[in-house]
């Protein structure tokens, strides 16, 4: 089972790893493939969907605003939601 | 000369041809200022123009005035086209408004519509060169006032449909003369951070001459050479500006904006987690599959009970095993049958057959039979054999010939 995965997932962006995870599942239902063929399919079906996972969860919900540039370093500070308008 | 009198009415229809047929007034732009601005219950709007050195009487029928884009008040410089003419019940002459636009505005439209064109020839807006959206933004910059409405609003919806985005604000002005130079200060600031996947740049509805700033020919420029694909969102649906044309997106609304940044997470963690149970299952069932068909060849006749093979030939075995030992049986029997018939015969031959018809047998020490005198000498000891017993019996005497007197 160490057949190579075409395209590895970092080298997609999120809309064409489900892309091709759904190709892959469509093949996969279709189910006229052999055991090897399906089982690699399938590995590489698992590895799409874990990176597809990971880029959804990836970033940190954070809210900040830029208050300046000292050098070439910036300020960053929180931004906090005006409770009025919430 | 007799003198020559008119009526009024006759004067005020002379005055009103004289104004109202004046070519050089027709199609002229009056610019002044609102005073005495009233809204009739008719709809109607009754003011009066004035600069500093005149004034003069306006109406706009409310059949004009339901196309303004602004609500006239006391003290607002307009620019106004429509015709002079004379009301004459009050003998005053004014101006019917057929177009009132804030004062300066057409010369606004004649610069955006300037700055647009050379935009677009120098290929600015070109579909080339926009940028694709990123499919799911990590990070997202807003360009725009942090204390407005609009960014209230963008960021929400940015939180309600992916709550994992991060969000950097670059705060800029939106409007006035220093508007412009704020908001490409900010998009350089912006350029500097590398993990950025996209920007939306705008800012609320506003007057025209408060969105004036993204007509601006340097923003416009920043926009364009932005290395980040950019959502422009400035105003309210149906307001237009440089800066729509020359983004990668333009967003009606910064709300819009906001829903056309990022893909709704939940919908596609759910089609996620979908796919992920289809890929499951498809494997699943496969292997499910390739089990039964293993099960179902384990269960075949021949790997099942290799035996049952062994056993016919077993049978076989035994069949000839009997066969054999009948074969054999018959065999002794036939034999058995043989023998005793030349028992039979035998048993006729046999001397002891005689014997017990009365005959005996005479045989010397050494097993010699005797069957004539000469060979036994008198007192020599014989054995004589009868049907039943044995005698041992000495020689008493011998005689030739072959009756026993």
């Amino acid at each position: 089972m160490t057949k190579p995965i075409e395209g590895k997932p970092s080298e997609r962006n999120y809309e064409e790893a489900v892309a091709r995870l759904e190709e892959i599942v469509g093949q996969l239902e279709a189910g006229n493939l052999a055991l090897d063929a399906s089982l690699s399919l399938f590995e590489e079906g698992i590895g799409l969907a874990k990176y597809c996972s990971e880029k959804l969860d990836a970033a940190e919900g954070r809210l900040q605003i830029l208050l300046g540039f000292n050098g070439d370093v910036p300020t960053i500070g929180p931004f906090k939601l005006n409770p009025e308008e919430d | 000369m007799a003198p020559k009198y008119i009526t009024v009415s006759q004067l005020t229809y002379a005055l009103k041809r004289v104004i109202e047929d004046n070519v050089s007034l027709e199609g002229v732009w009056v610019q002044g200022e609102i005073s005495n601005f009233t809204r009739h219950s008719s709809g109607h709007l009754y003011f009066t123009l004035k600069d500093e050195g005149a004034c003069v009487k306006c109406v706009m029928f409310k059949s004009q005035a339901w196309t303004l884009k602004f609500r006239p008040a006391d003290g607002q410089a307009v620019d106004i086209q429509g015709r002079l003419g004379i009301y004459e019940k009050s003998g005053q002459y004014q101006l019917y408004v057929d177009i009132m636009e804030p004062a300066g505005l057409g010369q606004l439209y004649q610069a955006f519509e300037k700055l647009k064109t050379k935009l677009e020839q120098e290929g600015l807006f070109d579909q080339a060169r926009k940028q694709q959206l990123p499919p799911l933004p990590q990070q997202i910059a807003l360009i725009t006032s942090p204390t407005g409405a609009a960014i209230q609003d963008m960021i929400k919806i940015l939180h309600r449909r992916r709550p994992n985005l991060d969000i950097l604000i670059f705060p800029a002005k939106v409007q006035g003369a220093d508007a412009p130079q704020s908001l490409i200060k900010a998009l350089n600031e912006a350029a500097r951070f590398r993990n950025l996947d996209l920007v939306i740049i705008g800012r609320g509805g506003g007057s025209l001459e408060e969105l004036w700033a993204f007509n601006d020919e340097g923003l416009a420029r920043a926009i364009s050479d932005f290395p980040k694909p950019i959502i422009s969102a400035v105003g309210h649906e149906t307001d237009f500006t440089i800066a729509d044309f020359v983004a990668d997106l333009r967003a009606p609304t910064p709300s819009a904006a906001a829903e056309l940044a990022v893909p709704d997470e939940s919908a596609l963690k759910r089609n996620l987690a979908n796919l992920q149970k289809r890929l499951a299952n498809t494997v699943q069932q496969k292997i499910q599959s390739y089990r039964r068909d293993l099960q179902r060849l384990k269960s075949s006749r021949v790997l099942v009970a290799p035996e049952q093979g062994l056993n016919i030939r077993r049978q076989e075995l035994d069949m000839l095993r009997e066969r054999a030992v009948r074969q054999l049986r018959q065999d002794l029997y036939a034999k058995r049958e043989q023998y005793y018939k030349i028992l039979g015969k035998l048993d006729a031959l046999s001397p002891l057959a005689t014997l017990s018809r009365g005959y005996s047998i005479t045989q010397k020490a050494d097993g010699t039979f005797v069957k004539n005198s000469d060979l036994v000498e008198n007192g020599e000891m014989v054995k004589v054999t009868l049907a039943m017993g044995v005698l041992s019996c000495e020689v008493k005497d011998k005689y030739k010939g072959s009756q026993l007197k």
